[in-house]
């Protein structure tokens, strides 16, 4: 019997030394539908075993009955705080099957539309890690700056959090003039607040103290996890598919990639911030880019790819060859060649991966999300042990678990 | 010198000859067929070797053929070599009716969940898992949903016919 616990129990008693302690399914710390069933010895986590699966939607069977346009929906509900990512993603991984080039314009919209994602996927989770460490005012503040960028996707797709935003070769429409005038609006007011955010965070004492040293993984382990994105560049590694595996133009931007070194609750917040900040560079430099496009090419928002990007609606009633496409498109009667392949973009949690496989027929044989998330969530376990109740907390919001992608 | 694909097929074949099955490049990835029984040795010498360094496991998901018989199930690996950023795709299959792969949570502690994941969808027997049982699913479930004996929708209905999904 171990003498140094907080409970002590008589000699031969079945009991166990250990209070169990559930956070969550529904808990106010776990931010999404995902439990912990925790082994504490008074404020001590001794170990936690964690539970998923309370949002699973069998994502991966239903999109084996769905045409490759109809699945894009099923990716917003994976990481939902950056659901354009997640639409973009499979968008890409559909034009790398089927072989289409984007033009140059497309990508960067693209661009400015996943780095805005990006920004709002971390301003939550930092803003979070404030709160559970008892400062709410960074959240307040933050939180009307998602409000900006939402409007932006509204302008642009008409929906806000689950945005199926684009189609495969671009977007359904052009962004229009409001959509730039809000994007100049966030761009002027974002770096503002952002950098009032880290005045109040970045060498706040009590935030110091708090999150230095807890959640702490090493480069080695982080990568034996699994560990992609921010969690594993804040132990020190700097692999970021953008840079490694350009897509989408990424090698046609300058940008830096924020790494730590200890990989505990602190760096992880840094890298975050820096990402951020890192993200506005690269709209800024999209945005300029965009701008320099001059006659018919600065009113591209679409590859010419007729059989599998929708007509415009005023074409399929009035021109007999849009028409046709339409009726196709919707019919699954356009060939999709036979393949496999794997494609990741940089999600807001690391490296979002899409496995297809296809045999020829209008849905996919097999496809395989490669969720972030569910992957590094394994690490939790490591991480939480021996620290206290409260850092554990903590760990689990710096982490940034997304249940939707924890779940597929 | 930077890693090739050729360079790693090369190996492969030179350290294990003829149980390497290549595969091609589907969109320039190289895949590459092992029997189950030499994968563990297979994940070993690609982590080992001092030029291959296949050190991170980016994926590992099943796949259900139902119409190869003798090899229904495919278990299917994504390796990544971070320093030379080459990657790599390792298929392994085995029969619906003997589902037993070894475990490759030794090698790659990623590994866990990714099995308890391909297990709960397809039935597939991770030897040596340290904890093989259901993650996402209910645990009181008797069945893999994932293959593809399981159809989606209700097979009554006439409009939504394998047919028109391309495939008859």
């Amino acid at each position: 019997m171990d003498q140094n616990s907080a409970i002590i129990l008589p000699e031969g008693s079945i009991e166990k030394t250990t209070t169990t302690l559930n956070v969550g399914p529904t808990h106010p710390a776990t931010h999404g539908v995902f439990q912990n069933i925790m082994q504490m010895d008074g404020e001590r986590v001794v170990s936690t075993e964690q539970t998923v699966g309370y949002i699973h939607r069998a994502f991966e069977k239903l999109a084996e009955r769905r045409p490759l346009y109809q699945i894009t929906p099923i990716t917003d509900r994976l990481n939902y705080c950056s659901s354009p990512i997640n639409n973009m993603g499979w968008h890409m991984t559909c034009e790398k099957l089927l072989g289409v080039e984007t033009p140059k314009r497309v990508d960067y919209l693209r661009i400015i539309i996943m780095e805005l994602a990006r920004i709002c996927d971390h301003l939550i989770c930092n803003s979070i890690v404030g709160v559970d460490t008892g400062a709410f005012t960074g959240f307040l503040y933050l939180m009307q700056y998602r409000e900006l960028v939402y409007e932006i996707y509204e302008e642009v797709c008409g929906s806000r959090l689950t945005t199926n935003i684009g189609r495969i070769g671009g977007f359904e429409r052009n962004f229009s003039n409001t959509a730039f005038t809000k994007l100049e609006k966030f761009l002027k007011e974002y770096p503002v607040a952002l950098k009032e955010f880290e005045n109040l965070f970045n060498r706040n004492r009590i935030f110091m103290e708090r999150t230095q040293g807890g959640g702490a993984i090493s480069a080695d382990r982080a990568l034996a996890y699994g560990m992609t994105g921010p969690n594993l560049r804040a132990a020190g590694v700097d692999y970021d598919v953008r840079v490694h595996n350009p897509y989408c133009s990424y090698q046609d931007f300058e940008f830096d990639i924020p790494v730590g070194t200890t990989g505990d609750n602190y760096d992880r917040f840094m890298v975050r911030n820096g990402e951020m900040w890192q993200s506005l560079r690269i709209i800024e430099q999209a945005y300029q880019k965009i701008q320099g496009f001059t006659g018919a090419e600065a009113d591209v928002y679409h590859a010419e790819v007729p059989a599998f990007y929708l007509p415009k609606k005023e074409d399929v009633y009035t021109k007999m060859e849009a028409l046709i496409w339409h009726f196709k498109i919707i019919m699954g009667e356009t060939a999709i060649p036979k393949g496999e392949v794997y494609h990741s973009v940089e999600g807001a949690n690391g490296e979002l991966g899409f496995y297809f496989i296809s045999d020829g027929g209008r849905t996919p044989y097999r496809l395989h999300f490669r969720r972030p998330c569910f992957i590094y969530y394994q690490a939790y376990e490591e991480l939480a042990s021996g620290a206290m109740l409260s850092d554990a907390i903590i760990t689990l919001s710096s982490l940034n678990l997304i249940a939707g992608e924890l779940d597929a | 010198m930077s890693l090739t694909n050729d360079i790693v097929l090369q190996k492969l074949q030179a350290a294990f000859g003829d149980v390497i099955v290549n595969g091609g490049e589907p969109y320039g990835l190289l895949t590459v067929e092992v029997p189950k029984a030499e994968i563990i040795r297979v994940l070993l010498f690609l982590f080992d070797d001092d030029t291959l360094k296949f050190r991170f496991m980016t994926d590992l998901c099943g796949v259900h053929y139902p119409d190869e018989v003798g090899r229904e199930l495919a278990v299917v690996y994504h390796l990544h070599n971070l320093e030379d950023n080459v990657r790599l795709r390792i298929k392994v299959f085995a029969s619906i009716n003997e589902p037993d792969v070894p475990s490759a949570t030794a090698v790659f502690p990623t590994a866990n969940w990714m099995e308890r994941e391909t297990y709960d969808f397809y039935g597939i027997n991770f030897v040596g898992h340290p904890n093989l049982k259901r993650i996402l699913n209910v645990d009181e479930m008797d069945y893999f949903p994932l293959r593809k004996e399981y159809p989606l929708e209700d097979q009554t209905r006439t409009d939504k016919d394998d047919e028109m999904f391309g495939r008859g």
